[in-house]
């Protein structure tokens, strides 16, 4: 055996599984680039100003998504109201306050079956709760609703490991001088931890965006301007992506692309603010 | 004098105040989400079991007729659970291996630069809206399951064309959906394996891929295993994406019929159903709900498991 210690021994299966792996990684990006590619070949002939600043209107022989687009702003303002304050209170209170071992497990429990409940599902419990028991019937508002119990998960979740990066010792030091716990949290954990909040907040709104089946059955589908600002809360209104499901089912393909190019966009936009500012304002990398 | 000193007192009494609501709040806050688990959980079962006692457990579970307009409505829905089953089943099977390899790529292999551009497609991936999924599975899968039927049943007699809307579109709408998930969880997991294991396993003398299947992907199990759970939550929840794939009518699930799953068995039905009919898509909605907790539970035991392993 004059085998030299340093020449590498190439195993065939070695290659065989190099090459799975790599072919995996490739279709996982391929996908994504036939997905976009395909959005943006179908969608973008047909896109048009018109299209964004219009209301669907056989009187004015109009169509077009203006309703749908403030529905959706009204949907994100709305359940972020209702969700944001809950869900970084909860996290506070996880992870400042709680001493009770049995009930932060519970609390953490629920929390993550609340993350794996499938939409549609959130969906029938805001029909009979949000709309049938509190009697908001179809409405933004009651969508909303449905959507902040949905999303509370993600943002009690980045709250919270925003919460437990922030060190030690600005704990000790805000207490040390004389601090209170409340005046601490306000005026030194809070700030220091806003970044990682805000993350889960943008993530929080691209869930929001893409719903769908949660919405059908609570925030229903009608495409209207708002009348007046508060009280279009209690009016029936369809996201994007209920519309673009209703053109879908009738078919409508070129204007569900365009729909479809809109919210891909958003996504995008959404996914690089996220980035942007988890990189911008990485306190491990700033030391 | 006398002034400031009342001042400081009841600042401080105000300042207790408020530490006591604040308290008082961010605990109400954190019960929220118990509060809401379990109105969820009473209101499914509060709304699905009605059904269960007017048309009878075995009349709804394990009939397959669903035919709930008729003059005699029938409300069988085992075609739907199998469809979910058997969709849900196979969609991990296509799945599973992808998202493992790529991961593995991910976490042990990738250099930075194609790590990160990677992960940012699997990120967008996941961030796509479900009912976009849906608009490129009726206009890019359907068409091309459309052909392959053609072919395969060119002189079926029997065969109802469904239009390329069948299960195995269906099937790989979910695979792609559930791609992200079973790709990011099994990553953290893999990135959570020690270091010194690899670099023990390198040092005996095994190649880089011996040391990844047979030291870091067992020592990872429990991880790939919470995340192959996450990911058949996720397929048996999805809802708008396969609604018009799957074509949506009851019928067993073989390859190239139209099916329909649970999830789409309520989208599709709600909207007009009432009366009884109502009552058993709110049993739908129920057993898709336990569907999802025994899930969890599953999960709840495996990362209990991982946590007695060390």
């Amino acid at each position: 055996m004059d085998r030299s210690l340093y020449e590498k021994k190439n195993r065939f299966i070695d290659t065989v599984l190099n090459i799975f792996i790599q072919l995996s990684t490739f279709i996982s990006v391929v996908l994504l680039i036939i997905i976009i590619g395909y959005i943006c070949y179908r969608g973008i002939p047909y896109f048009s100003l018109d299209y964004l600043v219009n209301t669907t209107s056989i009187l004015k022989n109009t169509i077009g998504i203006l309703p749908n687009i403030v529905n959706t702003i009204y949907m994100i303002v709305v359940t972020l109201l209702i969700a944001c304050p809950i869900g970084i209170g909860g996290a506070i209170y996880l992870n400042e306050y709680a001493t009770n071992k049995k009930f932060v497990t519970m609390i953490s429990f629920t929390t993550e079956v609340l993350a794996g409940i499938p939409s549609i599902i959130y969906g029938l419990f805001g029909m009979l709760f949000f709309g049938g028991v509190l009697k908001l019937d179809y409405s933004i508002l009651t969508g909303a609703l449905t959507l902040s119990i949905m999303i509370l998960p993600i943002i009690s979740r980045n709250a919270q490991i925003a919460l437990q990066a922030v060190p030690k010792s600005y704990r000790e030091a805000a207490l040390g001088m004389g601090s209170t716990k409340w005046y601490m949290i306000r005026t030194v954990l809070l700030p220091s931890a806003i970044p990682g909040i805000l993350t889960g907040v943008i993530l929080a709104m691209g869930r929001i965006v893409a719903e769908s089946a949660a919405l059908l059955f609570t925030a229903g589908s009608l495409a209207v301007l708002p009348k007046n600002i508060f009280g279009h809360l209690f009016s029936s209104g369809g996201t994007l992506t209920i519309q673009l499901y209703l053109e879908m089912a009738k078919a409508h393909y070129d204007q569900a692309f365009v729909i479809a190019l809109i919210l891909i966009v958003i996504v995008l936009c959404l996914n690089f603010v996220a980035k942007w500012i988890s990189r911008k304002f990485d306190v491990n990398k700033r030391g | 004098m006398d002034k400031s000193m009342v001042s400081i007192l009841s600042n401080r009494q105000t300042k207790s105040m408020v530490e006591k609501v604040a308290a008082i709040i961010l605990t109400a806050c954190a019960i929220v989400s118990v509060i809401a688990v379990i109105s969820i959980t009473v209101y499914m079962f509060i709304s699905g079991t009605p059904a269960l006692f007017q048309v009878g457990i075995t009349d709804i579970l394990f009939s397959s007729v669903w035919t709930p307009t008729a003059e005699v409505p029938s409300y069988g829905i085992l075609y739907v659970i199998l469809t979910s089953i058997i969709g849900v089943f196979f969609a991990i099977c296509i799945a599973v291996p992808i998202g493992i390899l790529t991961a593995i790529n991910l976490a042990e292999i990738a250099k930075p630069k194609i790590r990160g551009v990677v992960k940012s497609a699997i990120e967008l991936l996941a961030g796509i809206p479900s009912v976009v999924y849906g608009l490129l599975g009726i206009l890019i899968i359907n068409p091309f399951m459309y052909q392959l039927e053609l072919i395969i049943f060119k002189d079926s007699s029997t065969h109802q064309f469904t239009g390329g809307s069948n299960l195995i579109s269906a099937i790989l709408v979910l695979a792609i959906m559930i791609l992200p998930t079973l790709i990011n969880i099994t990553e953290t997991a893999l990135q959570t394996v020690p270091d010194h294991y690899r670099k023990s396993s390198l040092a005996l003398g095994a190649s880089q891929m011996q040391t990844i299947f047979k030291v870091v992907l067992p020592a990872a199990k429990n991880g790939i295993m919470s995340a192959i759970v996450l990911g058949v939550g996720r397929a048996i929840g999805e809802a708008m994406a396969i609604l018009l794939v799957a074509g949506n009518s009851v019928n067993l699930p073989l390859p190239f019929s139209s099916v329909r799953f649970l999830t789409t068995a309520i989208v599709s039905e709600m909207s007009y159903a009432s009366g009884t009919h109502r009552d058993v898509l709110f049993t739908i909605g129920l057993v898709l709900f336990v569907f999802i907790i025994c899930m969890n539970l599953i999960l709840t035991f495996i990362l209990k498991g991982g946590k007695d392993d060390g």
